[in-house]
Protein backbone atom coordinates (compact mmCIF):
# COMPACT_ATOMS: atom_id res chain seq x y z
CA UNK A 1 0.00 0.00 0.00
CA UNK A 2 2.94 2.61 0.90
CA UNK A 3 4.44 1.56 -2.20
CA UNK A 4 1.55 2.17 -4.21
CA UNK A 5 0.87 5.38 -2.78
CA UNK A 6 4.83 6.40 -3.05
CA UNK A 7 4.47 5.54 -6.99
CA UNK A 8 1.19 7.31 -7.17
CA UNK A 9 3.15 10.27 -5.54
CA UNK A 10 6.02 9.42 -8.20
CA UNK A 11 3.94 9.47 -11.31
CA UNK A 12 1.67 12.54 -10.80
CA UNK A 13 4.94 14.50 -9.69
CA UNK A 14 6.82 13.52 -13.12
CA UNK A 15 3.39 14.23 -15.47
CA UNK A 16 3.13 17.73 -13.62
CA UNK A 17 6.69 18.09 -14.28
CA UNK A 18 6.44 17.62 -17.78
CA UNK A 19 3.74 20.12 -18.34
CA UNK A 20 5.98 22.75 -15.84
CA UNK A 21 8.96 22.02 -18.14
CA UNK A 22 6.74 22.62 -21.51
CA UNK A 23 5.34 26.07 -19.62
CA UNK A 24 8.63 26.88 -18.99
CA UNK A 25 10.38 26.14 -22.31
CA UNK A 26 9.60 29.57 -23.84
CA UNK A 27 11.20 31.38 -21.10
CA UNK A 28 14.00 29.08 -20.88
CA UNK A 29 14.79 29.46 -24.42
CA UNK A 30 14.21 33.07 -24.45
CA UNK A 31 17.31 33.03 -22.06
CA UNK A 32 19.91 30.65 -23.03
CA UNK A 33 19.68 32.20 -26.77
CA UNK A 34 20.22 35.77 -25.46
CA UNK A 35 23.89 34.01 -24.72
CA UNK A 36 24.48 33.27 -28.42
CA UNK A 37 26.50 35.07 -30.61
CA UNK A 38 24.93 37.39 -33.16
CA UNK A 39 26.41 35.03 -35.91
CA UNK A 40 24.99 31.85 -34.41
CA UNK A 41 21.45 33.17 -34.28
CA UNK A 42 21.90 34.06 -37.94
CA UNK A 43 22.48 30.53 -38.95
CA UNK A 44 19.86 28.84 -36.69
CA UNK A 45 16.76 31.45 -37.49
CA UNK A 46 17.73 32.54 -40.66
CA UNK A 47 14.86 31.04 -41.95
CA UNK A 48 12.12 32.47 -40.48
CA UNK A 49 9.62 33.95 -42.21
CA UNK A 50 11.27 32.60 -45.52
CA UNK A 51 9.46 30.58 -47.92
CA UNK A 52 11.33 28.23 -50.80
CA UNK A 53 10.95 29.87 -54.30
CA UNK A 54 9.97 26.05 -55.93
CA UNK A 55 10.40 27.37 -58.94
CA UNK A 56 13.47 27.99 -58.84
CA UNK A 57 14.64 25.14 -57.16
CA UNK A 58 15.11 25.50 -53.96
CA UNK A 59 13.91 23.62 -50.79
CA UNK A 60 12.14 24.02 -47.85
CA UNK A 61 14.10 23.89 -44.68
CA UNK A 62 13.54 23.79 -41.32
CA UNK A 63 14.81 26.52 -38.51
CA UNK A 64 17.70 25.20 -36.42
CA UNK A 65 16.18 25.72 -32.87
CA UNK A 66 19.17 25.19 -30.65
CA UNK A 67 18.65 25.26 -26.53
CA UNK A 68 22.65 25.71 -25.75
CA UNK A 69 24.80 28.66 -26.72
CA UNK A 70 28.37 26.58 -28.65
CA UNK A 71 29.76 29.25 -26.21
CA UNK A 72 28.45 31.62 -24.17
CA UNK A 73 28.53 35.52 -24.91
CA UNK A 74 27.13 38.47 -23.73
CA UNK A 75 27.38 40.26 -27.26
CA UNK A 76 23.63 40.62 -27.62
CA UNK A 77 23.66 42.49 -23.92
CA UNK A 78 26.35 44.57 -24.67
CA UNK A 79 24.65 45.61 -28.13
CA UNK A 80 21.19 46.05 -26.73
CA UNK A 81 22.46 48.03 -23.06
CA UNK A 82 25.21 49.87 -24.58
CA UNK A 83 25.38 50.28 -28.36
CA UNK A 84 21.68 50.42 -28.99
CA UNK A 85 20.85 54.04 -26.89
CA UNK A 86 17.28 53.61 -28.30
CA UNK A 87 16.39 50.50 -26.68
CA UNK A 88 17.18 51.89 -23.42
CA UNK A 89 15.16 55.01 -23.52
CA UNK A 90 12.54 52.80 -24.32
CA UNK A 91 13.09 50.69 -21.49
CA UNK A 92 12.58 53.75 -19.44
CA UNK A 93 9.83 55.08 -21.35
CA UNK A 94 8.16 51.87 -20.43
CA UNK A 95 9.16 52.81 -16.59
CA UNK A 96 7.67 55.81 -16.77
CA UNK A 97 4.38 55.11 -17.88
CA UNK A 98 3.60 51.97 -15.69
CA UNK A 99 5.32 53.92 -12.21
CA UNK A 100 2.87 56.72 -12.50
CA UNK A 101 0.16 54.10 -12.85
CA UNK A 102 0.52 51.35 -10.19
CA UNK A 103 1.80 54.33 -7.76
CA UNK A 104 -1.64 56.22 -8.53
CA UNK A 105 -4.16 53.37 -8.54
CA UNK A 106 -2.62 52.01 -5.42
CA UNK A 107 -3.38 55.52 -3.40
CA UNK A 108 -6.46 55.60 -4.96
CA UNK A 109 -7.97 52.42 -5.04
CA UNK A 110 -7.21 51.98 -1.29
CA UNK A 111 -9.11 55.04 -0.29
CA UNK A 112 -12.04 54.24 -2.92
CA UNK A 113 -12.03 50.61 -1.49
CA UNK A 114 -12.17 51.50 2.50
CA UNK A 115 -15.42 52.92 1.49
CA UNK A 116 -16.90 50.27 -0.20
CA UNK A 117 -15.61 47.70 2.37
CA UNK A 118 -16.48 49.43 5.85
CA UNK A 119 -18.01 52.48 5.02
CA UNK A 120 -22.26 52.17 4.99
CA UNK A 121 -23.67 54.95 2.37
CA UNK A 122 -26.49 55.13 -0.01
CA UNK A 123 -25.83 53.00 -3.51
CA UNK A 124 -22.97 51.58 -2.49
CA UNK A 125 -23.54 48.07 -3.81
CA UNK A 126 -24.73 49.56 -7.31
CA UNK A 127 -21.91 51.89 -7.26
CA UNK A 128 -19.55 48.91 -6.67
CA UNK A 129 -21.38 46.48 -9.55
CA UNK A 130 -21.00 49.64 -12.04
CA UNK A 131 -17.13 49.62 -11.22
CA UNK A 132 -17.10 45.80 -11.97
CA UNK A 133 -18.92 45.93 -15.36
CA UNK A 134 -16.01 48.73 -16.36
CA UNK A 135 -13.44 45.68 -15.85
CA UNK A 136 -15.19 43.84 -18.04
CA UNK A 137 -14.91 46.43 -21.01
CA UNK A 138 -11.79 45.87 -23.62
CA UNK A 139 -9.73 49.14 -24.07
CA UNK A 140 -11.40 49.66 -27.89
CA UNK A 141 -15.05 49.88 -26.27
CA UNK A 142 -14.62 53.54 -25.06
CA UNK A 143 -11.61 54.62 -27.44
CA UNK A 144 -13.36 57.44 -29.26
CA UNK A 145 -14.34 59.38 -26.44
CA UNK A 146 -11.37 58.64 -24.50
CA UNK A 147 -9.35 60.07 -27.39
CA UNK A 148 -11.69 63.25 -27.31
CA UNK A 149 -11.22 63.48 -23.76
CA UNK A 150 -7.64 63.25 -24.15
CA UNK A 151 -7.90 65.65 -26.73
CA UNK A 152 -10.03 67.75 -24.50
CA UNK A 153 -7.65 68.03 -22.14
CA UNK A 154 -4.60 68.50 -23.79
CA UNK A 155 -3.36 64.93 -23.14
CA UNK A 156 -2.43 63.80 -26.76
CA UNK A 157 0.80 62.40 -27.62
CA UNK A 158 2.02 62.69 -24.16
CA UNK A 159 2.04 59.89 -21.45
CA UNK A 160 -0.68 61.08 -19.24
CA UNK A 161 -2.81 60.52 -21.59
CA UNK A 162 -2.68 56.91 -20.81
CA UNK A 163 -1.65 57.37 -16.67
CA UNK A 164 -4.55 59.02 -16.00
CA UNK A 165 -7.27 56.20 -17.09
CA UNK A 166 -4.45 53.71 -15.98
CA UNK A 167 -4.47 55.04 -12.55
CA UNK A 168 -8.21 55.13 -12.17
CA UNK A 169 -9.16 51.98 -13.53
CA UNK A 170 -11.33 49.94 -11.14
CA UNK A 171 -8.97 47.17 -10.89
CA UNK A 172 -7.05 48.28 -7.88
CA UNK A 173 -11.28 49.62 -6.06
CA UNK A 174 -12.29 45.57 -6.84
CA UNK A 175 -9.16 43.67 -5.66
CA UNK A 176 -8.85 45.91 -2.23
CA UNK A 177 -12.05 46.39 -1.55
CA UNK A 178 -12.20 42.13 -1.83
CA UNK A 179 -9.14 42.34 0.91
CA UNK A 180 -10.67 45.05 2.94
CA UNK A 181 -13.70 43.18 3.40
CA UNK A 182 -12.12 40.06 5.34
CA UNK A 183 -10.79 42.33 8.25
CA UNK A 184 -13.34 42.54 10.88
CA UNK A 185 -15.32 45.53 12.20
CA UNK A 186 -14.03 44.71 15.43
CA UNK A 187 -10.87 46.43 14.33
CA UNK A 188 -12.28 49.30 13.24
CA UNK A 189 -14.77 49.39 16.84
CA UNK A 190 -12.17 49.22 18.78
CA UNK A 191 -9.70 52.07 16.95
CA UNK A 192 -13.15 54.16 17.20
CA UNK A 193 -13.62 53.84 20.76
CA UNK A 194 -9.93 55.36 20.94
CA UNK A 195 -10.90 58.25 19.60
CA UNK A 196 -9.91 57.93 16.36
CA UNK A 197 -11.44 59.06 12.87
CA UNK A 198 -11.50 57.27 9.49
CA UNK A 199 -8.42 58.63 7.93
CA UNK A 200 -6.50 57.73 11.16
CA UNK A 201 -8.28 54.00 11.28
CA UNK A 202 -7.53 54.22 7.39
CA UNK A 203 -3.94 54.32 7.59
CA UNK A 204 -2.98 52.72 11.17
CA UNK A 205 -5.65 49.58 11.51
CA UNK A 206 -6.59 49.28 7.51
CA UNK A 207 -3.30 49.74 5.51
CA UNK A 208 -0.81 47.84 7.55
CA UNK A 209 -3.32 44.96 7.26
CA UNK A 210 -4.03 44.71 3.35
CA UNK A 211 -0.15 45.19 2.28
CA UNK A 212 0.15 41.73 1.34
CA UNK A 213 -3.33 42.64 -1.30
CA UNK A 214 -1.45 46.08 -1.88
CA UNK A 215 2.24 44.16 -3.02
CA UNK A 216 -0.21 41.27 -5.03
CA UNK A 217 -1.94 44.79 -7.06
CA UNK A 218 1.32 45.97 -7.59
CA UNK A 219 2.51 42.67 -9.18
CA UNK A 220 -0.60 42.48 -11.11
CA UNK A 221 -1.03 46.04 -12.41
CA UNK A 222 3.13 45.74 -13.24
CA UNK A 223 2.42 42.93 -15.12
CA UNK A 224 -0.53 44.42 -17.47
CA UNK A 225 0.80 47.72 -17.58
CA UNK A 226 4.47 46.91 -18.59
CA UNK A 227 2.85 44.69 -21.56
CA UNK A 228 0.38 47.32 -23.04
CA UNK A 229 -0.20 47.99 -26.52
CA UNK A 230 -3.30 49.28 -27.53
CA UNK A 231 -3.39 52.64 -25.45
CA UNK A 232 0.26 53.54 -26.57
CA UNK A 233 -0.75 52.75 -30.34
CA UNK A 234 -3.49 55.15 -29.90
CA UNK A 235 -2.13 58.00 -27.97
CA UNK A 236 1.61 58.17 -28.68
CA UNK A 237 2.09 59.02 -31.89
CA UNK A 238 5.68 59.41 -31.78
CA UNK A 239 7.52 56.66 -31.98
CA UNK A 240 10.03 57.71 -29.60
CA UNK A 241 7.97 58.33 -26.77
CA UNK A 242 6.44 54.48 -27.34
CA UNK A 243 7.38 51.81 -24.89
CA UNK A 244 9.42 48.83 -25.20
CA UNK A 245 6.44 46.62 -25.98
CA UNK A 246 5.62 47.99 -29.17
CA UNK A 247 9.31 48.46 -30.54
CA UNK A 248 10.20 44.60 -29.26
CA UNK A 249 7.89 43.57 -31.45
CA UNK A 250 9.34 45.71 -33.88
CA UNK A 251 13.03 45.13 -33.27
CA UNK A 252 12.65 41.37 -33.59
CA UNK A 253 12.07 41.81 -37.45
CA UNK A 254 14.90 43.91 -38.10
CA UNK A 255 17.72 42.81 -35.59
CA UNK A 256 16.88 39.18 -34.98
CA UNK A 257 20.14 39.01 -33.56
CA UNK A 258 19.88 40.69 -30.54
CA UNK A 259 16.53 40.32 -30.22
CA UNK A 260 16.51 37.47 -26.22
CA UNK A 261 18.82 39.74 -25.13
CA UNK A 262 16.62 42.09 -25.73
CA UNK A 263 13.34 40.46 -24.81
CA UNK A 264 15.27 38.68 -21.36
CA UNK A 265 16.36 42.68 -20.58
CA UNK A 266 12.27 43.63 -20.72
CA UNK A 267 11.09 40.72 -18.86
CA UNK A 268 13.37 40.98 -16.24
CA UNK A 269 12.19 43.09 -14.09
CA UNK A 270 8.77 41.70 -13.92
CA UNK A 271 10.47 37.70 -13.33
CA UNK A 272 11.84 39.65 -10.89
CA UNK A 273 9.19 41.23 -9.05
CA UNK A 274 7.23 38.17 -9.71
CA UNK A 275 9.81 35.72 -7.61
CA UNK A 276 10.30 37.87 -5.04
CA UNK A 277 6.60 38.70 -4.35
CA UNK A 278 5.10 35.35 -5.29
CA UNK A 279 3.33 33.90 -2.01
CA UNK A 280 1.71 37.92 -2.03
CA UNK A 281 0.31 37.82 -5.29
CA UNK A 282 -0.74 33.97 -4.94
CA UNK A 283 -2.72 35.22 -1.43
CA UNK A 284 -4.08 38.33 -2.92
CA UNK A 285 -5.07 36.27 -6.45
CA UNK A 286 -6.85 33.86 -3.75
CA UNK A 287 -8.38 36.38 -1.33
CA UNK A 288 -9.76 38.73 -4.30
CA UNK A 289 -11.80 35.27 -5.63
CA UNK A 290 -13.69 34.83 -2.46
CA UNK A 291 -16.59 36.12 -1.32
CA UNK A 292 -15.97 39.38 1.13
CA UNK B 1 -22.25 39.49 13.12
CA UNK B 2 -20.99 42.95 14.35
CA UNK B 3 -21.27 44.22 10.60
CA UNK B 4 -25.30 43.61 11.70
CA UNK B 5 -25.28 44.88 14.77
CA UNK B 6 -23.55 48.26 13.18
CA UNK B 7 -26.01 48.13 10.44
CA UNK B 8 -29.47 48.03 13.23
CA UNK B 9 -28.16 51.24 14.43
CA UNK B 10 -29.27 52.45 11.01
CA UNK B 11 -29.86 56.26 10.21
CA UNK B 12 -27.14 58.62 12.29
CA UNK B 13 -24.46 56.28 11.45
CA UNK B 14 -25.51 55.72 8.06
CA UNK B 15 -25.38 59.17 7.30
CA UNK B 16 -21.80 60.05 9.04
CA UNK B 17 -20.50 57.02 7.10
CA UNK B 18 -22.09 59.23 4.02
CA UNK B 19 -20.04 62.03 4.36
CA UNK B 20 -16.87 60.05 5.30
CA UNK B 21 -17.27 57.85 2.01
CA UNK B 22 -17.77 61.01 -0.04
CA UNK B 23 -14.37 62.05 0.97
CA UNK B 24 -12.83 58.89 0.50
CA UNK B 25 -14.30 57.97 -2.47
CA UNK B 26 -14.05 61.41 -4.29
CA UNK B 27 -10.20 61.07 -6.07
CA UNK B 28 -11.30 57.39 -7.24
CA UNK B 29 -15.27 58.92 -8.56
CA UNK B 30 -13.65 61.76 -9.92
CA UNK B 31 -11.23 60.12 -12.54
CA UNK B 32 -13.63 57.16 -12.85
CA UNK B 33 -16.30 59.46 -14.16
CA UNK B 34 -14.14 61.38 -16.80
CA UNK B 35 -11.85 58.25 -17.97
CA UNK B 36 -14.95 55.87 -17.66
CA UNK B 37 -18.38 56.42 -17.18
CA UNK B 38 -18.71 59.44 -19.18
CA UNK B 39 -16.59 58.28 -22.03
CA UNK B 40 -18.88 55.60 -22.58
CA UNK B 41 -22.03 57.68 -22.20
CA UNK B 42 -20.77 59.60 -24.91
CA UNK B 43 -19.76 56.30 -27.12
CA UNK B 44 -23.87 55.69 -26.53
CA UNK B 45 -25.48 58.56 -27.64
CA UNK B 46 -22.66 58.55 -30.46
CA UNK B 47 -23.83 54.98 -31.54
CA UNK B 48 -27.57 57.10 -32.66
CA UNK B 49 -26.06 60.11 -34.11
CA UNK B 50 -24.71 60.49 -37.53
CA UNK B 51 -21.84 62.68 -36.52
CA UNK B 52 -19.72 63.19 -33.27
CA UNK B 53 -20.07 67.13 -33.68
CA UNK B 54 -23.35 68.76 -34.15
CA UNK B 55 -24.53 65.20 -35.02
CA UNK B 56 -28.10 64.38 -35.48
CA UNK B 57 -30.35 61.47 -33.99
CA UNK B 58 -30.27 58.59 -36.67
CA UNK B 59 -32.19 55.86 -34.89
CA UNK B 60 -30.45 52.61 -35.62
CA UNK B 61 -28.73 53.18 -38.67
CA UNK B 62 -25.44 53.02 -37.30
CA UNK B 63 -26.64 49.42 -35.96
CA UNK B 64 -27.89 48.87 -39.49
CA UNK B 65 -24.55 49.61 -41.01
CA UNK B 66 -22.57 47.67 -39.18
CA UNK B 67 -25.04 44.62 -39.69
CA UNK B 68 -24.37 45.03 -42.97
CA UNK B 69 -20.92 45.05 -42.48
CA UNK B 70 -19.01 41.70 -43.50
CA UNK B 71 -15.76 42.10 -41.72
CA UNK B 72 -17.67 43.24 -38.60
CA UNK B 73 -19.19 40.09 -38.82
CA UNK B 74 -16.27 38.21 -39.41
CA UNK B 75 -14.94 39.95 -36.40
CA UNK B 76 -17.96 39.21 -34.33
CA UNK B 77 -18.18 35.32 -34.90
CA UNK B 78 -14.84 34.94 -34.22
CA UNK B 79 -14.62 36.67 -31.10
CA UNK B 80 -17.56 34.91 -30.23
CA UNK B 81 -15.63 31.72 -31.07
CA UNK B 82 -12.58 32.64 -29.30
CA UNK B 83 -14.32 33.31 -25.70
CA UNK B 84 -16.65 30.94 -26.83
CA UNK B 85 -14.51 28.05 -26.63
CA UNK B 86 -11.32 28.92 -25.59
CA UNK B 87 -12.68 29.96 -21.75
CA UNK B 88 -14.40 26.62 -21.08
CA UNK B 89 -11.13 25.04 -22.09
CA UNK B 90 -9.22 26.73 -19.79
CA UNK B 91 -11.18 26.43 -16.99
CA UNK B 92 -11.31 22.64 -17.68
CA UNK B 93 -7.46 22.57 -17.73
CA UNK B 94 -6.81 24.81 -14.79
CA UNK B 95 -9.35 22.77 -12.89
CA UNK B 96 -7.60 19.62 -13.77
CA UNK B 97 -4.16 21.07 -12.80
CA UNK B 98 -5.57 22.32 -9.22
CA UNK B 99 -7.06 18.67 -8.70
CA UNK B 100 -3.62 16.99 -9.22
CA UNK B 101 -1.80 19.78 -7.80
CA UNK B 102 -4.01 19.34 -4.52
CA UNK B 103 -2.72 15.91 -4.31
CA UNK B 104 0.18 14.43 -2.74
CA UNK B 105 3.21 15.74 -5.20
CA UNK B 106 6.98 16.18 -4.77
CA UNK B 107 8.36 19.87 -5.15
CA UNK B 108 4.47 21.05 -5.25
CA UNK B 109 5.63 24.53 -4.88
CA UNK B 110 7.97 24.88 -7.53
CA UNK B 111 5.22 23.37 -10.09
CA UNK B 112 2.90 25.91 -8.74
CA UNK B 113 5.30 28.71 -9.70
CA UNK B 114 6.02 27.29 -13.05
CA UNK B 115 2.49 27.30 -13.77
CA UNK B 116 2.17 31.21 -12.27
CA UNK B 117 5.12 32.27 -13.69
CA UNK B 118 4.19 32.57 -17.36
CA UNK B 119 1.45 35.64 -15.87
CA UNK B 120 4.75 37.80 -15.34
CA UNK B 121 6.11 37.52 -18.56
CA UNK B 122 5.30 40.21 -21.33
CA UNK B 123 4.34 39.09 -24.23
CA UNK B 124 6.51 41.13 -26.56
CA UNK B 125 9.44 39.05 -25.09
CA UNK B 126 8.56 35.45 -26.30
CA UNK B 127 6.83 36.74 -29.23
CA UNK B 128 10.06 35.14 -31.28
CA UNK B 129 9.15 31.69 -29.56
CA UNK B 130 6.33 31.83 -30.96
CA UNK B 131 7.22 32.87 -34.33
CA UNK B 132 10.13 29.68 -34.43
CA UNK B 133 7.28 27.21 -33.21
CA UNK B 134 4.48 27.93 -35.74
CA UNK B 135 7.01 29.31 -38.10
CA UNK B 136 6.51 27.54 -42.54
CA UNK B 137 9.82 26.46 -41.27
CA UNK B 138 9.28 26.21 -37.90
CA UNK B 139 10.02 23.59 -35.40
CA UNK B 140 5.97 22.47 -35.41
CA UNK B 141 5.88 21.90 -38.66
CA UNK B 142 9.75 20.02 -38.43
CA UNK B 143 7.97 17.92 -35.94
CA UNK B 144 4.99 17.43 -38.11
CA UNK B 145 7.04 16.28 -40.97
CA UNK B 146 8.66 13.56 -39.21
CA UNK B 147 4.80 11.85 -39.49
CA UNK B 148 5.00 12.74 -42.55
CA UNK B 149 1.92 15.70 -42.13
CA UNK B 150 2.40 18.52 -44.84
CA UNK B 151 3.93 21.46 -43.68
CA UNK B 152 1.68 24.71 -43.15
CA UNK B 153 1.81 28.45 -42.09
CA UNK B 154 -0.08 28.17 -39.47
CA UNK B 155 -0.18 31.79 -38.76
CA UNK B 156 -1.69 31.97 -41.76
CA UNK B 157 -4.33 29.42 -41.80
CA UNK B 158 -7.65 28.50 -40.01
CA UNK B 159 -5.54 26.97 -36.92
CA UNK B 160 -3.97 30.28 -36.39
CA UNK B 161 -7.04 30.74 -33.57
CA UNK B 162 -5.72 27.58 -32.37
CA UNK B 163 -2.12 29.06 -32.18
CA UNK B 164 -3.88 31.77 -30.58
CA UNK B 165 -5.61 29.37 -27.19
CA UNK B 166 -2.68 27.69 -26.91
CA UNK B 167 -0.80 31.81 -26.18
CA UNK B 168 -4.05 31.97 -24.30
CA UNK B 169 -3.87 29.15 -21.95
CA UNK B 170 -0.08 29.77 -21.42
CA UNK B 171 -0.62 32.54 -20.00
CA UNK B 172 -3.72 32.46 -17.99
CA UNK B 173 -4.04 28.98 -16.82
CA UNK B 174 -1.56 29.67 -13.59
CA UNK B 175 -4.23 32.66 -12.68
CA UNK B 176 -7.13 30.28 -12.57
CA UNK B 177 -5.33 27.17 -11.23
CA UNK B 178 -4.65 29.25 -8.02
CA UNK B 179 -8.03 30.32 -7.88
CA UNK B 180 -9.21 26.75 -7.90
CA UNK B 181 -6.53 25.54 -5.27
CA UNK B 182 -8.02 27.81 -3.27
CA UNK B 183 -11.32 26.82 -3.41
CA UNK B 184 -10.38 22.98 -3.47
CA UNK B 185 -9.06 23.72 -0.16
CA UNK B 186 -11.49 25.47 1.64
CA UNK B 187 -13.94 22.49 0.96
CA UNK B 188 -13.79 20.97 4.43
CA UNK B 189 -12.49 17.31 4.81
CA UNK B 190 -15.00 15.98 6.56
CA UNK B 191 -17.55 16.33 3.93
CA UNK B 192 -15.39 13.82 1.66
CA UNK B 193 -15.00 11.62 5.29
CA UNK B 194 -19.04 11.16 5.47
CA UNK B 195 -19.38 10.33 1.92
CA UNK B 196 -16.53 7.30 1.78
CA UNK B 197 -18.41 5.94 5.41
CA UNK B 198 -21.61 5.55 2.80
CA UNK B 199 -19.82 4.23 0.43
CA UNK B 200 -19.60 7.23 -2.33
CA UNK B 201 -17.94 6.15 -5.39
CA UNK B 202 -14.94 8.65 -6.57
CA UNK B 203 -16.93 10.01 -9.58
CA UNK B 204 -19.89 10.84 -7.31
CA UNK B 205 -18.11 12.60 -4.90
CA UNK B 206 -16.75 15.11 -7.16
CA UNK B 207 -20.07 15.70 -8.72
CA UNK B 208 -21.66 16.30 -5.41
CA UNK B 209 -18.88 17.98 -3.11
CA UNK B 210 -16.34 19.26 -5.08
CA UNK B 211 -18.05 20.63 -8.00
CA UNK B 212 -20.91 22.39 -6.10
CA UNK B 213 -18.75 23.19 -3.54
CA UNK B 214 -16.49 25.26 -6.07
CA UNK B 215 -19.48 26.90 -7.78
CA UNK B 216 -18.76 30.49 -6.08
CA UNK B 217 -14.87 30.23 -7.09
CA UNK B 218 -16.39 29.32 -10.39
CA UNK B 219 -18.33 32.42 -10.84
CA UNK B 220 -15.19 34.25 -10.72
CA UNK B 221 -13.02 31.91 -12.54
CA UNK B 222 -15.38 32.64 -15.38
CA UNK B 223 -15.28 36.36 -15.20
CA UNK B 224 -11.78 36.45 -14.98
CA UNK B 225 -11.20 33.80 -17.98
CA UNK B 226 -13.88 36.27 -20.20
CA UNK B 227 -11.96 39.98 -19.26
CA UNK B 228 -8.56 37.74 -20.64
CA UNK B 229 -9.78 36.53 -23.33
CA UNK B 230 -10.65 39.91 -24.56
CA UNK B 231 -6.66 40.76 -23.75
CA UNK B 232 -5.53 38.50 -26.21
CA UNK B 233 -5.75 40.98 -28.76
CA UNK B 234 -2.22 42.10 -27.29
CA UNK B 235 -0.88 38.66 -28.35
CA UNK B 236 -2.39 38.30 -31.89
CA UNK B 237 -1.25 42.27 -32.31
CA UNK B 238 1.67 41.66 -31.72
CA UNK B 239 2.33 38.34 -33.02
CA UNK B 240 0.06 38.97 -36.49
CA UNK B 241 -0.35 42.77 -36.81
CA UNK B 242 -3.01 44.77 -38.33
CA UNK B 243 -4.35 42.84 -40.11
CA UNK B 244 -4.07 38.96 -39.29
CA UNK B 245 -5.85 35.80 -40.82
CA UNK B 246 -9.22 35.89 -41.42
CA UNK B 247 -9.85 33.34 -38.71
CA UNK B 248 -8.33 35.89 -35.60
CA UNK B 249 -9.45 38.99 -37.05
CA UNK B 250 -10.54 40.03 -33.50
CA UNK B 251 -13.30 42.61 -32.86
CA UNK B 252 -10.76 45.17 -31.23
CA UNK B 253 -9.18 44.51 -34.75
CA UNK B 254 -12.14 46.14 -36.33
CA UNK B 255 -12.50 48.74 -33.75
CA UNK B 256 -9.34 49.53 -34.05
CA UNK B 257 -9.54 49.67 -37.46
CA UNK B 258 -12.59 52.05 -37.78
CA UNK B 259 -10.82 54.35 -35.40
CA UNK B 260 -8.04 54.55 -37.94
CA UNK B 261 -10.32 54.58 -40.92
CA UNK B 262 -12.38 57.69 -38.98
CA UNK B 263 -15.40 55.19 -38.97
CA UNK B 264 -16.66 56.51 -35.54
CA UNK B 265 -20.36 55.89 -36.30
CA UNK B 266 -19.77 51.96 -36.79
CA UNK B 267 -16.75 51.86 -34.05
CA UNK B 268 -19.34 53.22 -31.40
CA UNK B 269 -22.32 50.79 -32.44
CA UNK B 270 -19.83 47.77 -32.43
CA UNK B 271 -18.77 49.17 -29.00
CA UNK B 272 -22.18 49.34 -27.01
CA UNK B 273 -23.48 45.80 -29.13
CA UNK B 274 -20.62 44.58 -27.32
CA UNK B 275 -20.98 46.05 -23.75
CA UNK B 276 -24.78 44.92 -24.38
CA UNK B 277 -23.62 41.04 -24.65
CA UNK B 278 -20.78 41.29 -21.70
CA UNK B 279 -24.06 43.08 -19.51
CA UNK B 280 -26.45 40.67 -20.61
CA UNK B 281 -24.16 38.06 -19.77
CA UNK B 282 -22.52 39.39 -16.72
CA UNK B 283 -26.82 39.60 -15.36
CA UNK B 284 -27.39 35.77 -16.13
CA UNK B 285 -24.44 34.90 -13.93
CA UNK B 286 -25.33 36.90 -10.90
CA UNK B 287 -28.71 35.49 -10.90
CA UNK B 288 -27.61 32.29 -11.60
CA UNK B 289 -25.90 32.85 -8.76
CA UNK B 290 -27.41 34.25 -6.07
CA UNK B 291 -30.11 31.09 -7.06
CA UNK B 292 -27.21 28.79 -6.63
CA UNK B 293 -26.70 30.48 -3.30
CA UNK B 294 -30.19 31.21 -1.26
CA UNK B 295 -30.14 27.07 -2.84
CA UNK B 296 -27.19 26.66 -0.59
CA UNK B 297 -28.49 28.36 2.58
Amino acid sequence: MRGLALFRKLTLTLVMGVIAAAMLFPIAVTFTNSLMTEDEIGYNYHLIGKMADIGAGEKDGFINLKLLPDWISFRQYAEVLVHKPKFLHMFWNSVFLVVPIIAGQVLVASLAAYAFAKLRFWGREKLFVVYLMTMLMPFQVTLVPNYMIADKLGLMNSNSAIILPGIFSAFGVFMLRQFMAHIPYLYIEAAKMDGAGHLRIFYRVIVPLVKPGIAALVVLLFADNWNMVEQPLIFLEEAMKQPLSLYLSRINEGARGVAFAASVVYMAPMVMLFLYAESYLVEGIQLSGIKG
Amino acid sequence: MIARACFGKAGRLLRKDGAAASLFLAPSLTGFAVFYIIPFAMGFVYSFQDSTIGGSFVGLHNYEALQASASFRKAAVNSLMFTGVCVPLLIVLSLWLAHVLNQKLFIRNWLQSAFVLPLAVPVASVVMIWQILFDWNGILNEWLNSFHVERMDWMKSDWSIGVLAVVYIWKNIGYNMVLFLAGLQSIPKDYYETADIEGAGKFHKWIHITLVYLTPTMFFVVLMSIINSFKVFRETYLIAGDYPHDRIYMLQHFMNNMFLSLDIQKLTAAAVLMVACILLFVSVMLVIERRFRSFMD
